[in-house]
């Protein structure tokens, strides 16, 4: 009997090339290709007066030099806005090169073609581009003040305005027992793959086709982005990823101008170009997210419940909006968590300023809607006394409340209805883990040794697995391997590994035996992409799908061969065989052969199904509602998101001289349903904990008010490396399975890093004893907030012990 | 993120090497480990006309110990220096320092030599030379100088270095007997550029009391300050002395900057917290140095 | 700024994974791009071009430095192993890229070859670390996937996978 690989930790397919240099990532393409580079605006708002190339042109190796001025047609347009929305009042996108005015610094103003990356940055260097320096706007509060403005055209700086309300909320409040008020900031971060991103554009003049590789996470959407920027039908292009060096959201983003005008340069110029991002750029034109200011409202009754909140937020989307407003969205609706919040209203303002543009980051504005409802629990705890646990369990949705309706609207347009979970249960593992109970004598002995410890908690829920659909094709050839294709991209997720997994417990097959290819247009033209923790639900049950009808299949043509009824066959070891008699049967490779009729045999196994060999005279070779081959295709497409949810504890130990912040242990319990993959499900955690450490302890975007980003290299931004992570991560899983799938998924990309902040904050505040309302917080800011706490400046948290006073 | 072109010469002798460097005068940039100059080339922060990559050049590839100290080549790695158990012997505050640039692979190519050159207020082997008052020797192929860390380091990324010179090696003198050294510091990352970085040593008289207390810091002065610490340690027991107060004599020698890192403030409460653990932990060291059994302020030890 | 039009080029003649190899390119060739395409070895890769990633570590004479820091220039003569040299003689994967498929010690793959590199060399230096002496010595690679328990776990287990493989030949 073959082992059910579903829920094995099964070692990785794609480790094998990746461990031995056999990788194959975008720069790794087109070795003699031509280089692309771009002058790229070193001012964050500013007119562009002239540019002056001609210091440039005797350089040898240049091909090409294009401004704004020699695109064309839809190419010239502003690129798309990718996901309109009625909140949108002014909607701004960027131009491929820009046009007239720069809006932040990085923005791509002049394209060169050379002979290599080196010539190109010659070529950079020698022209001269004068500008007319126009006020930057920066930061939140300076776009709300509005006293510049971002983009000349849009009053108070203003992208998009929304409110959603469920119930009278400020009514709730103003009647409640007990009423708090937050104001709350959350600095900007970045996804920050190790490789950047890149374009490679083959033009086939001779087929009028473009070939092109994107280190994107979606190659449909950036095919029919680029096939409708260089108004090419879209079967004359084709898009393929690579190997991608990570994303974590930033590659979702689409068409960014270089996928655009990449492509478009190697039509023009009829040569291979490519265009490999370097860490520079990175940071200065690719997406950042989190910033956000917050101000929160809360009313509630003396065991902590939630009476009334009031939620009012103001989101910093960089110069322009072409992802929409999902991210100010999620924050919104997904602040909820696992809690019944009363009556709810949440108010939103995302404002444009002269900085990157911001699109999501892993987690995708939950780690701030997270930050801002496990601050105001920790906030009410303090206010009456009570512990932090529970304070939330007094909020907690019941198990025997799911499908749990928040009545709001979520990022997919689809009602926020959480489908599965069982939050008290999940506290209750998370705090066996950490040993929340004997932590306050803990924190007491520790005190007594002079040192100061504290502990934080914070829970999320997640809308994962958002559509509209993915697709799985799966096709047994005859030599009985199983090669299997969807169309969203991987990123290191293991998508090989996975769907080989779920394909080969639905075929039978060996897991040896089964291919895997994502993110490629010619194999798989229909598919969104991969975000929001989608894959393993949307192409998971795709492919399963997909290759439950290559079984039918399957077992009716063996039906035929076997005179046996398709109900009394299995599939064991690529084999088809009779239910309790396994000497009777055949290979699925033979099995493939029959499947396909031919005329002429082109090997051995061929001839098994030639036109004298098989088929019944009297009816068509291939039925009327058939088709030759052993292959099948299935979409998946569900009604409404699936709602992930998990819980983190984190202990720091704070020095009470350097203000240094150590972090003891970590624990996560976490709820994605059924697990596929247990070892990648626990990968995945490990690496959005290392990026919540990030975000809470290290990684900020450090603009200065002229809008110069100040930190853009490795050197100032700082990554944690493995001295900065907890040394090990403490999983327990809960799985309640989604009633919404065939195989029970929820999703398990993001959610590592969603409640880091908030967890951070929680613990920090504990070891110090006052409030932490601002994420990052590095050591330098921890000890200003010991001296303005010393000097009476913040109040202290009353469920925390005071420290004694050092600073 | 491409260097801008430049003319490379490769020398194989030391003779070549001063011969190149004269001729170039001005537009040459020397090469050694490269692990500073070629990150500021590949953001084109630099663009010398001309490199010379001393890397061929091993007569430099020295690092040489005895009782009065160390001497470094010109293209000793730092891990050389640091793997060298003489040269840890005469200057222990040497491995202590090492230990603490950069990551291990970086000092793997990265000369000892070379970053005191690079003269980056918060490289730790300046405050390091500086503490010790070592000094570089310079050569050109006309003449040879040493100059003294008081006078080498000129500014930030900014050293006494003249047009055709090289600096063939630096000098790390050894401390007086019964003395020790600790380095300290806080970095925001480990491994990055340190926050605030703190060079101590100690040195005691023969009863174990404190004979002289200095330190010297990086990434709090624009150059490697030597600060002394020892008025109010002097003549104590070196585990009864305050050096709580000794560190809070040295701050009003230094007047950080702000930066991204950091406030002005955090570094100066680092400065005086982190004086006090690395001359507490350089006189510990000092003790064990001494020979002798000593009375600590406990009784005997 | 010196003419761009007669620049220096240099032939490069050295060792790579065993084998000789020589091309000739321009003298600011970074070792990491004259590996990648002049080479055709692009199992090093690029993440910073500063030296911070430690994505592009190779190892120069058994030493792991950072080959976006050094001209290609500078490693005439030397023997430089890459990531596409590190698998056994037979083909079959090192201890150390072993262990790392058994730990789950990467998941995108792009910054391994220089976890891989660093830890190969570091473990014929130090063939029986502890959990902190192996933090120390990758401490200086980014990795922006896995969190890094996994890799730390991954060259734990591959001291113990060369200590196996050590007693099972000698056996």
């Amino acid at each position: 009997m073959t082992t059910r690989l579903f829920g094995a930790p099964v070692p990785r397919s794609e480790d094998a090339r990746l461990l031995t240099g056999g990788g194959r990532y975008l720069d790794d393409l087109g070795h003699d290709a031509a280089a692309v580079a771009f002058v790229r605006s070193p001012h964050a708002h500013a007119r562009i007066v002239d540019v002056d190339v001609t210091d440039a042109l005797d350089v040898e190796g240049l091909l090409a030099v294009y401004t704004y001025e020699d695109l064309e047609g839809a190419l010239a347009e502003p690129l798309p806005l990718l996901i309109p929305h009625p909140s949108i009042v002014a909607g701004r996108t960027a131009h491929a090169l820009a046009s007239g005015v720069v809006h932040h610094v990085g923005e791509p103003v002049v394209m060169v073609v050379a002979s290599d990356r080196y010539v190109a940055e010659d070529v950079c260097d020698r022209i001269r581009v004068e500008y007319d320096v126009l006020p930057a706007v920066v930061g939140v509060r300076n776009a709300r003040d509005a006293t510049h403005l971002a983009h000349a055209d849009v009053p108070g700086n203003v992208a998009a305005h929304l409110v959603q309300e469920v119930g009278d909320a400020r009514a709730a409040i103003d009647a409640a027992p007990h009423v708090l008020e937050l104001e709350l900031d959350i600095e900007r971060s970045a996804c920050t793959p190790l490789e950047g991103r890149g374009v490679y554009a083959r033009w086939d003049a001779d087929e009028s086709r473009l070939r092109l590789w994107s280190s994107t996470q979606t190659t449909t959407g950036v095919r029919a982005a680029v096939a409708a920027k260089l108004e090419l039908p879209l079967s004359a292009v084709d898009c393929t990823a690579p190997d991608v060096g990570g994303g974590f959201g930033v590659k979702i983003m689409h068409p960014w101008p270089e996928e655009v005008l990449v492509p478009w340069a190697a039509r023009r110029l009829d040569r291979e170009l490519k265009w490999t991002e370097d860490r520079r750029e990175h940071f200065v034109s690719s997406a950042h997210e989190r910033a956000q200011v917050q101000q929160v409202r809360v009313g509630f009754d003396d065991a902590g419940r939630l009476l009334g909140l009031d939620v009012r937020f103001w989101h910093d989307n960089g110069a322009y909006l072409p992802y929409g407003v999902i991210v100010p969205i999620i924050t919104s609706t997904q602040l909820l968590g696992p809690y019944k919040p009363g009556a709810y209203r949440v108010e939103f303002d995302s404002l444009y300023t002269n900085t990157v543009i911001v699109t999501p980051y892993r987690g995708a504005g939950r780690p701030q809607g997270v930050f801002a409802m496990e601050r105001t629990m920790d906030a009410i705890a303090d206010h009456l006394g009570r512990d932090r646990v529970a304070v939330r369990e007094a909020n907690f949705i019941g198990p025997d409340e799911m499908p749990y309706d928040q009545q709001m609207t979520f990022q997919d347009g689809r009602p926020l209805v959480y489908d599965s979970g069982d939050f008290p249960a999940t506290m209750a593992k998370l705090k066996d883990l950490v040993g929340w109970d004997e932590f306050a004598a803990y924190r007491e002995q520790a005190r007594a040794e002079g040192r100061r410890v504290g502990i934080g908690v914070a829970c999320y829920v997640e809308g994962t697995g958002v559509g509209p659909y993915e697709g799985g094709h799966v096709q047994v050839e005859t030599s009985g391997k199983v090669v299997v294709a969807t169309g969203l991209t991987t990123q290191g997720q293991g998508h090989e590994t996975v769907f080989a997994q779920i394909v080969a417990d639905e075929l039978g097959v060996p897991f040896e035996d089964v291919t895997v290819t994502t993110g490629d247009t010619r194999r798989m033209p229909y598919s969104v992409g991969t975000f929001a923790s989608r894959a393993a639900v949307m192409s998971g049950n795709a492919v399963g799908l997909a290759a439950r009808n290559v079984r039918t299949k399957a077992l009716r043509i063996a039906g035929d061969a076997l005179e046996a009824d398709p109900q009394d066959l299995e599939i064991v070891d690529g084999q088809v065989r009779v239910k309790g008699n396994p000497s009777v049967g055949l290979p699925l490779s033979t099995v493939a052969v029959l499947s396909n009729p031919l005329r002429y045999a082109f090997d051995k196994a061929s001839q098994a199904a030639t036109q004298f060999v098989v088929g019944d005279p009297d009816s068509p070779p291939v039925a009327e509602d058939d088709e030759p081959g052993l292959e099948g295709r299935d979409f998946y497409s569900p009604p409404q998101s699936t709602y992930a949810n998990g819980m983190h504890a984190v202990v720091v130990e704070t020095d009470p001289e350097t203000a240094e912040i150590r972090i003891l242990r970590y624990c996560v319990v976490h709820d994605c349903g059924n697990v596929v993959n247990p070892m990648i499900v626990e990968g995945q955690i490990h690496g959005g904990v290392a990026q919540g450490v990030g975000g809470a302890l290290y990684e900020r975007m450090a603009y200065d008010e002229d809008g110069q980003l100040l930190n853009a290299s490795f050197m100032d931004f700082l990554m944690p490396y493995a001295t900065e992570v907890p040394a090990t991560v403490e999983i327990d899983h809960l799985e309640t399975p989604s009633p919404l799938n065939p195989l029970g998924i929820k999703g398990a990309g993001e959610a590592g890093v969603i409640p880091g902040a908030a967890a951070f904050a929680s613990a920090i505040e504990d070891a110090e004893g006052f409030r932490i309302s601002a994420m990052p917080i590095s050591p330098s800011e921890l000890f200003a907030l010991r001296a303005r706490f010393a000097a009476g400046d913040i109040p202290a948290v009353r469920t925390a012990p005071r420290p004694e006073g050092t600073s | 993120m491409k260097p801008a072109p430049f003319t490379l010469h490769s020398p194989s002798t030391l003779d070549e090497t001063l011969e190149v460097l004269e001729e170039l005068g001005d537009d040459a940039k020397v090469l050694a480990g490269g692990q500073s100059l070629i990150p500021m080339l590949n953001m084109r922060l630099a663009a010398p006309a001309h490199l010379v990559d001393v890397n061929g050049v091993r007569e430099l590839a020295t690092v040489s110990a005895s009782a009065s100290g160390v001497r470094v080549g010109a293209l000793a790695r730092h891990t050389q220096v640091l793997r060298d158990a003489g040269a840890a012997a005469a200057v222990p505050l040497l491995p202590q320092a090492l230990s603490l640039v950069a990551h291990p692979v970086v000092r793997n190519r990265g000369t000892t030599v070379g970053s005191l050159v690079h003269a980056d207020p918060s490289g730790e082997m300046t405050a390091v030379l500086a503490l010790l008052g070592g000094s570089l020797e310079l050569r050109s192929r006309t003449r040879t100088r040493t100059v003294g860390a008081d006078a080498f380091f000129l500014g930030p990324l900014e050293a006494d270095l003249q047009p055709g010179e090289l600096a063939v090696s630096a000098t790390f003198p050894a401390l007086p007997p019964r003395s020790g050294t600790a380095f300290r510091e806080v970095a925001r990352r480990h491994g990055d550029y340190a926050v605030c970085g703190v060079a101590a040593a100690v040195t005691l008289d023969a009863a174990g009391r404190v004979e002289r207390a200095a330190v010297s810091y990086i990434s709090m002065t624009p150059t490697p300050v030597v600060v002394d610490a020892t008025d109010a340690v002097s003549g104590r027991l070196w585990d009864a002395a305050d050096w709580a107060a000794a560190a809070r004599s040295c701050g009003d020698a230094v007047d950080p900057e702000p930066d991204l890192h950091a406030s002005a403030a955090y570094r100066r409460h680092l400065g005086t917290v982190l004086t006090r653990q690395a001359l507490s932990e350089a006189a510990a060291h000092a003790r064990t140095a001494t020979d002798a059994p000593l009375e600590t302020a406990g009784g005997a030890a | 700024m010196t003419s761009l039009d007669a620049e220096q080029r240099v032939e490069v003649a050295l060792t790579v994974n065993g084998l000789p190899r020589a091309a000739t390119v321009p003298s600011r060739r970074l070792l990491s791009d004259f590996l990648r395409h002049d080479l055709r070895l692009p199992g090093t890769h690029v993440g910073c071009e500063h030296g911070v990633c430690g994505a592009c570590t190779v190892l120069l004479d058994g030493e792991p430095v950072r080959a976006c820091l050094m001209f290609a220039a500078s490693a005439r003569g030397h023997e430089i192993t890459t990531v596409e040299g590190l698998s056994e003689p037979d083909g079959a994967l090192s201890p150390v890229q072993q262990a790392f498929r058994e730990c789950h010690g990467l998941q995108c793959g792009f910054c391994t070859s220089g976890f891989l590199t660093t830890a190969t060399a570091y473990l014929e230096e130090n063939p029986a670390p502890t959990r902190d002496e192996v933090v120390e010595a990758i401490s200086g690679n980014l990795c922006r996937c896995t969190g890094y328990q996994n890799i730390v776990a991954s060259v734990l287990r591959a001291a113990e996978l060369r200590r196996e493989r050590a007693a099972g030949q000698a056996s």
